[in-house]
């Protein structure tokens, strides 16, 4: 699969960088650094995944990458310009985002709730023009999800609604597409629909994807590079490296799950 | 995508609401035939000189007031509805019509402790207008900073019901300290009326209504991002504290500003913005947003056409029947449950 890709790579331009970064939260008392040192580079066209144990840090990574928290030394370049000067209506016509927020009640349907995407783009009071409707179109399409948009967004299933929001950020038109554990919840099935529509995605659009998830089996099978965040240090690289380099054994710290080199996946003692 | 249904809606409202407004007009101690109204109010034909001196000076400015409280009231509930992402919130629920009051409190029972020249001024219409919409921005502010803390959607509830009791119980203080007729003055009007307003008071209230739903069209596109959640909304880039003020504002001028002219109207707010969203089946706030203000125009005409109904001597309190068709409209959503919390 990463090879397939590795020929591309070369003229692959950064849509984000990060440079010494370090993060945490800064309260009135003190400053409590989570992780430090972070040096990732998201290309076009890649699929990335980030994996860590629970608490390691990925949704403060997350929430650093998408300039809703700052971070506590460091920068983050968004197009070569530091993402906590750019003003919000221009961010959000270059990364778009799909979040575990659970979507407030309301009867929005699927179709409407795609077309919000466009809002960067449209008037003051929200006209569709013809071009936003080929843009919702086409995200409609390319997530196959043509039979859902007349229903309402309570009505469907955890993973219809998982597509529908990809197709929201889809319609938003970014080149980077940021997604906070999209497959927790889903059983395998719809686990590996997702994998695969936001693989297709990235090889077809040439947007770049990053997405943090527990689903390491998949990621390491599925994504162009990871990010692995450990205690130590946060690594990026494509999945064989990362393997080869032994950094999976060292993601839990716990002697009853191994990592088997061979099969790729973990196993329990 | 579906657009005929709605046109169709719309212009069925609008027939319902110039009906209701002919026969609001038509119904009284003293009753005008239907035609009569319509040649009168349309100034077509002659009409006894009577019928329209009471057209004119007593059906028509409350026909237009309860209107003009109708579309306010409605659209400052379906803001905060959204803003609050909270079913239940509206202006009186939420204690902004117990801020203006007290408020209004202030001025009336308050104006005794100034010297006369600025009581006068603190006890015009404009006085008591300022007071009435700070009142209400202040508690407003009050509950957004509290809802902040607390996610959920009873707890909101709860704290509108306390600073409205915390209000109430300051008011009565201040009743304990004011003369007959202050208090008299207030008790009048934290009853509810729409009647009494002079034309020149009606321009003033037409004009705060016009400010608050230009305000209001303003928001519309936010309104659908928080849709979302404020997250989302963040990502689709809008500046969530810019459009929340101007949010606040256009409810705080609407809510305020009809709460001093016809004090505190009960559940109004709350009620037509679900109605709306029951016969629309939207939440797409371009078409709520007119949807509510005919509606609730309709609504609003409709409950003072009961207050007054023919073959009776006296006139009900307008407060009244509106808490009659607004309290079940909430235990029913509290029953529904969905979507809720």
């Amino acid at each position: 699969m990463w090879l397939k890709n590795n020929k591309i790579s070369t003229m692959n331009p950064t849509i984000l960088q990060t440079k010494n970064l370090s993060i945490g939260y800064t309260s009135k008392k003190e400053v409590a650094t989570i992780a430090v040192d972070i040096s990732i580079s998201l290309n076009k066209g890649k699929l990335i995944t980030l994996i860590g144990g629970n608490g390691i840090g990925k949704s403060t990574l997350l929430r650093t990458l998408t300039a809703i928290q700052k971070p506590i030394s460091g920068s983050v370049f968004l197009n070569e310009k530091d993402i906590f000067t750019i003003e919000n209506s221009e961010l959000a016509q270059q990364q778009s985002l799909v979040l575990t927020d659970k979507l407030p009640s309301s009867n929005l349907t699927v179709w409407e709730l795609i077309a919000l995407g466009r809002q960067p783009y449209t008037n003051w009071i929200g006209t569709l023009t013809d071009e936003d409707i080929s843009k919702i179109t086409a995200a409609i399409q390319l997530t196959n999800i043509e039979h859902l948009i007349e229903k309402k967004h309570h009505e469907i299933s955890d993973g219809q609604l998982q597509k529908v929001l990809i197709a929201r950020a889809l319609a938003q038109d970014t080149d980077l597409i940021i997604l906070d554990e999209p497959t927790t919840h889903l059983d395998l099935f719809h686990k590996v629909s997702v994998f695969k529509l936001l693989q297709k995605l990235t090889h077809e659009t040439g947007k770049c994807i990053l997405f943090s998830t527990h689903d390491i089996d998949l990621a390491i099978q599925l994504s162009d590079e990871m990010i692995v965040m450990t205690k130590e240090q946060t690594l990026q690289d494509q999945p064989c490296n990362l393997i080869e380099k032994g950094v999976f054994d060292k993601l839990f710290e716990d002697e009853n799950i191994i990592f088997d080199k061979e099969k790729g996946k973990f196993m329990v003692r | 995508m579906k657009k005929n249904p709605n046109n169709l809606l719309f212009i069925a409202l609008l027939f319902g609401l110039v009906i209701t407004f002919l026969l609001n007009i038509s119904f009284g101690q003293v009753a005008i035939p239907i035609k009569e109204v319509a040649k009168s109010v349309f100034g077509i034909g002659e009409v006894k000189d009577t019928w329209n001196y009471i057209i004119l000076n007593f059906r028509l400015p409350k026909a237009i007031t309860a209107m003009l409280v109708g579309i306010g009231l409605s659209i400052s509930g379906l803001l905060m509805q959204t803003l609050f992402r909270n079913p239940l919130a509206g202006p009186y629920v939420l204690g902004l019509s117990s801020g203006s009051s007290l408020g209004v409190a202030f001025v009336i029972m308050g104006a005794a402790i100034l010297p006369p020249f600025l009581a006068n001024l603190f006890l015009s219409s404009l006085g008591i207008l300022l007071a009435s919409i700070s009142g209400s921005l202040l508690v407003l502010s009050l509950v957004f900073l509290v809802s902040k803390k607390l996610k959920d959607t009873m707890s909101i509830l709860i704290v509108g019901l306390m600073f409205s009791s915390f209000t109430g119980a300051i008011v009565s203080v201040l009743t304990y300290f004011s003369t007959a007729e202050q208090l008299q003055k207030f008790t009048f009007w934290s009853m509810g009326n729409l009647s009494n307003l002079s034309w020149i008071q009606i321009v003033i209230l037409s004009s705060t209504v016009l400010v608050g739903a230009t305000l209001s069209l303003l928001s519309i596109k936010s309104l659908d991002a928080f849709l979302l959640g404020e997250n989302y909304a963040k990502s689709l880039g809008i500046n969530i504290k810019k459009q929340r003020n101007l949010i606040f504002m256009a409810t705080g001028i609407l809510a305020g500003s009809i709460t001093a002219f016809v004090g505190p109207i009960a559940f109004v707010g709350l009620a037509v913005p679900h109605i709306s969203k029951l016969v629309f089946q939207t939440s797409n706030h371009k078409v709520l947003f007119f949807a509510t203000m005919l509606l609730g125009a309709l609504i609003m005409l409709f409950c003072d056409t009961v207050s007054q109904l023919p073959g009776f001597d006296f006139t009900l309190p307008i407060n009244a029947i509106t808490s009659i068709l607004g309290a079940p409209v909430v235990i029913w959503l509290l029953v529904r449950k969905r979507g809720i919390s």
